[in-house]
């Protein structure tokens, strides 16, 4: 609990809440869309083996989310480092000791582990039901299907809680988002399930 | 035997953390701390505030050591109240 109201605290006094929920959404949308391109595409290829999907599948997301540390945490911690500067010049003291200076060392690794676990935890949840299927757990629908399914919920959700943020109307922001993944796989259709 | 019972200092602090939060640092610094901050000025990046203190023994070392961790910096000690303990024996 004190570790959250310290991260809480950090959050608020760099006012950086608002952009770890952007990267959130941003990179989870990444990684939602990508899973679910990679998915329809070996849904238009015909027979494939499930542990070979995994694997593919697996190997994106792995990289989205080490994409989403690396680039996050070298792009914040150099904002985070001049805004300190920038600080320290108003200030005329070195604030490396103070709450200012733990928040740009530990935001920027907030930040990061944010941007790459969206990705990857969305990645893995659309995987889950081949995940199941390869453990030998039978599923009442095709675990392709299945991880379309749980890709576009995943989509939906993602708009819902952007029509929160907003406030707006979580259905519309919804159905938005939703429209972006029917228009990726009605892409994939027309130019790789042909 | 000397014991600091009010003080009013000049700091120097960023926008972050609120005078809220700053308050609530310095009171923590103590045991029974009451503690007053009143924004005086306001820069792009910087605001000063007067900073007044009440207790019954203010730790004055901890005090500033509250107001650095969050950023602060003490300008100067503008007014100062002591009591000394009457001598036993």
């Amino acid at each position: 609990m004190k570790l959250l109201d310290q991260i809480r605290f950090l959050l608020r006094i760099t006012r950086t809440r608002d952009i770890i929920r952007r990267y959130f959404v941003v990179n989870g949308f990444d990684g939602a869309l990508t899973m679910l391109g990679l998915v329809i595409g070996f849904l238009f290829s015909g027979t494939t083996e499930v542990s070979v999907i995994i694997n593919v599948c697996l190997g994106a997301a792995i990289a989205l989310g080490m994409s989403g540390i690396s680039s996050a945490y070298v792009s914040e911690a150099a904002e985070r480092k001049r805004a300190l500067g920038k600080l320290e010049e108003a200030m005329i003291t070195d604030l490396s000791d103070s709450a200012h200076g733990a928040a740009a060392r530990g935001v920027p690794l907030l930040i990061a582990l944010v941007n790459g676990s969206a990705p990857l935890a969305l990645s893995l949840l659309i995987l889950s039901p081949l995940l199941i299927a390869e453990a030998g757990l039978a599923l009442p629908v095709s675990p392709l299907y299945a991880a379309v399914a749980i890709a576009f919920l995943l989509i939906f959700l993602l708009g819902v809680f952007l029509g929160r943020i907003a406030d707006v109307s979580w259905l519309r922001s919804g159905i938005q988002t939703l429209l972006v993944a029917v228009i990726t796989a009605t892409l994939i259709y027309l130019i790789a399930g042909r | 035997m000397i014991f600091v019972k009010r003080l009013v200092l000049d700091v120097l602090k960023p926008h972050q953390p609120n005078a809220l939060d700053f308050a609530q640092a310095i009171a923590t610094a103590g045991g029974n701390y009451r503690v007053r901050v009143a924004v005086l000025e306001v820069d792009e990046k910087t605001e000063t505030l007067e900073v007044v203190v009440e207790g019954d023994t203010i730790d004055f070392e901890a005090v500033q050591s509250g107001i650095s961790d969050l950023g602060g910096s003490l300008h100067s000690i503008d007014e100062v109240e002591v009591q000394s303990e009457p001598r036993s024996g």
